[in-house]
């Protein structure tokens, strides 16, 4: 028990398939394929800056839907009594255990022309197209992570003691005024769980654009494609969306912090 | 929720995080390809066990998610002992390594294995297969069991092991005797949350399988990408019904151990 020695294997594993793998997407980021250094690939990949931003906006967009979506459930969620809570909180992480391509498969079917939702608009008059835009990947963003932001957001809001609630009310603030002051506050710490854990995948998702987007790819379908024939600049994009990637963590994780000691 | 407004607002979101899966299942039944109802059918379950390739594919999945959980969580309990008697900033590095394969974009996971497999494949002359997804596997779930497994270690008073060694146990025998059987439902949650993962991944799979190693999420890709496939559907009823009765036991199983608890 007071050994460290069982750690070792795992030592040496980690080395092998964790730091090595990274340590070379820099190397290749870095390289031509010749092996030389060089920031040609940064160029080259530079042309997928777009791609790159309108990521981010769909996982900006995603995420805050998911916000305003889950905020008020998780909190109607979190009053109810306890058995029921469980039963509700299983119920909505069903769906989530479904693999994800099934899932977007799904909405491929209701979304597509012809389709049940197509048919019903063009019924009452209105001629869209549902799928293969914008719209359709943000729609399949949201229906695949909003169960993630409910749970987190849900977990602290179900530790905020009723009698807190009815203690404010009690002496006499508005319903606006324990939302602002005891509410929200209590909930930060959820709030910012949730945001993280929507916002890295959809970032980085890899699928759900070709399946919905039509042909507006994201960042993860780049990377794919521009590794079948290029490693080095394919790398060199993986290595800038993981720097981004965590960033972004380091910066929701700072924001956490100053927040807790705040509140 | 009390008013009729919140009952609404839960329904709704209820409704579009289950309509989908509702579609794909009530369309396993269909007799036709399109969204069109032609009349109730079982073939497309038929076709789907007569599919010996999503057979195989199903089959190779469970293997890998076997072994896959079983390597991880012999790795990873071993990995949190030893890390838990590790002091200070040097703990803090080894955790902060072994938590980047749950925190980097999966697809930068799966290039930056890939880059390693091909590079080591080509130094000792092998291809890609069921061995590297199996090691990607192990990659991917070991820090999860890690994370299930360390608060238990905590939470353990470590008095009650050093009086076993006063009573004449060996370190061997005082493990299994005193420490296993405190860590086990982490253990055990860190085993079954492996499981599920490796089953379920796509991404970091697809990346390390060469060309010709088949698990059920690749299959599924295949399936469904740019075409509408109903033994698709039939194969999602299956596993959603699946789904439901694990979570329906597990609950059952919680809800005893928590009457048990009160008693």
């Amino acid at each position: 028990m007071k050994t460290k020695k069982t750690a070792y294997p795992y030592l040496l594993w980690m080395l092998l398939f964790t730091i090595v793998p990274i340590c070379m997407v820099a190397y290749y980021a870095f390289t031509d394929a010749q092996g030389n250094f060089t920031f040609d690939t940064f160029i080259s990949a530079a042309d997928y800056s777009q791609v790159f931003l309108y990521s981010l906006w769909v996982a900006l967009i995603s995420t805050f839907i998911c916000l305003v979506l889950a905020y008020p459930l998780s909190f109607m969620i979190s009053r109810c009594d306890e058995h029921k809570q469980s039963m509700i909180i299983m119920f909505i992480m069903v769906p989530m255990w479904m693999n994800f391509l099934l899932r977007i498969y799904a909405w491929v079917q209701i979304l597509q022309n012809y389709g049940p939702l197509d048919t019903l608009l063009n019924f009452i008059g209105i001629d869209v197209t549902l799928i293969g835009n914008s719209g359709a990947t943000i729609l399949g963003m949201v229906y695949e992570f909003l169960p993630f932001m409910i749970l987190p957001i849900h977990t602290v809001m179900s530790k905020i003691d009723n009698s807190l609630i009815e203690a404010a009310q009690d002496l006499g603030a508005s319903r606006f005024y324990v939302f602002k002051n005891v509410v929200f506050p209590l909930s930060v710490p959820g709030i910012i769980s949730g945001v993280t854990m929507v916002f890295v995948p959809t970032a980085s998702t890899f699928l759900v654009a070709q399946y919905l987007g039509g042909t507006q790819f994201m960042i993860g379908d780049v990377i794919e494609r521009v590794f079948q024939s290029d490693h080095h600049t394919g790398s060199a994009i993986a290595l800038v969306l993981m720097v981004v990637i965590l960033g972004f963590l380091v910066f929701m994780n700072k924001f956490g912090d100053e927040e807790a000691v705040g509140v | 929720m009390k008013k009729l407004s919140q009952k609404i607002y839960f329904g709704l979101i209820m409704g579009f995080l289950y309509l989908p899966l509702i579609y794909l299942i009530a369309y396993s039944f269909n007799d036709g390809k399109t969204s069109v109802w032609k009349g109730f059918t079982l073939k497309w379950y038929v076709a789907l066990f007569q599919d010996s390739q999503i057979m195989q594919s199903l089959y190779n999945s469970l293997l890998v998610a076997f072994l896959a959980s079983l390597f991880a969580t012999i790795l990873g309990t071993l990995a949190a002992i030893g890390i838990y008697n590790f002091k200070g900033g040097y703990r803090t590095v080894v955790q902060t390594v072994s938590n980047i394969p749950i925190i980097n974009p999966e697809i930068v996971t799966g290039v930056s294995l890939m880059l390693l497999f091909t590079m080591a494949g080509t130094l000792f002359g092998f291809e890609m297969g069921f061995v590297t997804v199996l090691l990607a596997h192990i990659g991917f779930c070991t820090p999860y069991v890690i994370l299930n497994v360390t608060p238990r270690l905590k939470r353990m008073d470590s008095s009650i092991y050093e009086a076993a060694l006063d009573l004449g146990c060996s370190p061997i025998k005082a493990f299994f005797k005193v420490v296993l059987p405190e860590i086990m439902p982490g253990i055990f949650s860190g085993m079954l949350i492996s499981f599920t993962y490796s089953l379920d991944d796509f991404v970091i799979t697809y990346f390390t399988r060469g060309s010709k190693f088949q698990t059920l999420p690749i299959q599924i890709y295949t399936m469904t990408h740019q075409r509408i496939n109903p033994k698709a559907n039939a194969l999602s009823a299956l596993l959603f019904v699946a789904i439901l009765l694990i979570l329906i036991l597990i609950n059952i199983r919680n809800n005893k151990e928590a009457e048990k608890s009160r008693a």
